[in-house]
């Protein structure tokens, strides 16, 4: 679309909108129905980006660490603990090595067995955590030294847990897109309805209008830029409401989990923007379909 | 101006105009008379290409009308001024402005064409009623206003069905006398009407040929009638 005819579109031209009757209810409709879509549309973008974060930080953290492991009886276990410590740092790839201090595996225990659990006198493993460098290490090839020389220690790359929770996000984030798809296809119906229904009212005004000379480009916009303008107006609306209450949500916390960390974050704020402009962009195009259509089967 | 080449028309029921040849020279009064159902619509709708006809070729201004597109016929209809049986307005909007609906449509400065359209309106009688809608007017008003909107774009052609077709005598004189006047400025007019009397008392005013319609054919009801 040229410059001019968008600069058009957009100031309109006075004379040529009065041209077409105004039509109270469908333009409430058309003004409702597309606000309604926006405002879903902003939730199944917050949970699209939500999900998406999640799945990142997810395989982010997750593929970064692992876990050695170390059953050995009591008195083995320091000896062990060292060994296993120091072929990890002679490893190839891996950036740190760290022995979790008693305090902190009875943290990760209390969970399951409660506070006052006396950690000390039961054989709980060592846990060792180890983080990789940006290459990664060999995990095969460290198997089999440690089983060599460190025979109570089990090393647990995280591979086997992390690869449904980080498909579960990702099949979410696909959801959230399949969903904003869905509503714009379910607007652009709505519209070509619409639009269709405001045409057939009108069929009296197109014939006088091709019978004083008017051209199709002409009628078609006469029509065209009032849903436009319509979807614009209600999907603002819709896209104002839907991100209050995104914004009143509850902050993401550790307490909450996966579901306070719904909304948006930062850049994130800016693309529900967007949405008004998809939605009269999508009106533009259904009404003119519409228009072009009927008009054509016009003689 | 328009030109019509043994033109027929079929509705799909049989023929209702075969081998249809006339010419509409420029500055030209034609009558086009004939019984009801007789086609005089039908052929008035073949020369403003609102119908296309089945057979043969028609003509206006040297453009053969089959092969326009819908853009240039939407421009042929600006050169072409038509009067229709039903006048059919924008209801929403006053006279005034559905009398200037061709310069609006057309994209013409409605600013500039102010006094003209005044000037127009005055031509026509409807000065005092320019602020009415639509339905609040009389047949003959409806009529005049038809006749205002068709001339808006000074046309070359002036094509009227059945103008005086609701109206009484004298709205009827009335309307005549301003297509009298049209012609003399130089306009093209095809006028259909079953009104004999109509006719003869344009005789009185000006040189103005009559088309029969009878048996499908087109005829040329004497020299001058």
């Amino acid at each position: 679309m040229s410059e001019g005819r968008l600069r058009k579109l957009i100031i309109g031209d006075a004379q040529a909108d009065r041209v077409v009757p105004p039509s109270g209810f469908t333009a409430h409709l058309t003004l409702f129905a597309s606000g309604a879509m926006a405002f879903l549309a902003v939730f199944a973008l917050a949970l699209s980006l939500a999900s998406g974060r999640l799945a990142d930080r997810w395989a982010e953290e997750l593929a970064r660490a692992a876990t050695l492991r170390i059953n050995a009886p009591l008195e083995q276990r320091d000896a062990q603990t060292r060994q296993a410590l120091t072929i990890l740092n002679q490893t190839p790839g891996v950036a740190s090595a760290r022995a979790l201090s008693s305090e902190e595996q009875a943290a990760l225990l209390a969970p399951w067995f409660g506070s006052s659990l006396p950690i000390d006198r039961l054989p709980v493993p060592q846990l060792i955590e180890v983080i990789e460098d940006e290459q990664g290490y060999d995990s095969t090839g460290l198997r089999l030294r440690l089983q060599a020389e460190v025979p109570g220690a089990v090393l647990d790359d995280h591979t086997r847990w992390r690869a449904p929770l980080v498909d579960a996000a990702r099949a979410l984030r696909r959801l959230g897109a399949v969903s904003i798809l869905l509503i714009a296809g379910a607007m652009a119906a709505m519209v070509t309805l619409a639009a269709n229904a405001a045409l057939a009212a009108n069929a009296q005004v197109i014939e006088v209008l091709r019978l004083v000379g008017a051209l199709d480009s002409y009628i078609a916009h006469a029509f065209v830029r009032r849903f436009t303008l319509r979807a614009l107006g209600g999907s603002a609306a819709g896209v104002a409401l839907g991100m209050i209450g995104v914004w009143l949500m509850p902050e993401a916390s550790n307490e909450g989990g996966f579901l306070t960390g719904l909304g948006f974050q930062g850049w994130g704020w800016l693309l529900p923007l967007l949405i008004p402009l998809l939605a009269a962009a999508v009106a533009f195009m259904a009404t003119t379909r519409a228009a072009n259509k009927r008009l054509g089967d016009l003689t | 101006m328009i030109e019509l080449e043994n033109v027929g028309y079929n509705y799909g029921g049989g023929e209702l105009l075969t081998n249809v040849s006339v010419k509409l020279a420029p500055g030209s009064f034609h009558f086009l008379t004939g019984p009801s159902g007789a086609g005089k619509t039908t052929l008035l709708k073949l020369c403003y290409g609102a119908l296309t006809p089945t057979s043969g070729r028609v003509r206006a201004f040297n453009m053969d009308v089959q092969g326009l597109d819908r853009d240039q016929m939407a421009h042929l209809r600006r050169r072409v001024g038509v009067v229709h049986q039903d006048c059919r307005f924008l209801d929403h909007l006053p006279v005034i402005e559905n009398i200037a609906l061709p310069l609006i449509v057309s994209g013409k400065d409605l600013g500039g064409e102010e006094a003209n359209l005044r000037e127009l309106l005055n031509w026509v009688g409807l000065s005092s009623r320019a602020d009415a809608l639509p339905p609040e007017l009389s047949g003959g008003e409806r009529q005049r206003a038809a006749l205002a909107r068709s001339v808006i774009l000074s046309p070359d052609v002036i094509i009227a069905d059945e103008p005086t077709g609701n109206v009484d005598w004298e709205m009827s004189q009335r309307l005549l006398q301003l297509l009298v006047e049209l012609n003399r400025m130089g306009k093209t007019i095809l006028v259909a009407t079953h009104d004999m009397a109509l006719i003869r008392a344009a005789k009185n005013q000006v040189q103005a040929r009559v088309l029969r319609i009878s048996s499908k054919q087109l005829h040329l009801a004497g020299a001058d009638l």
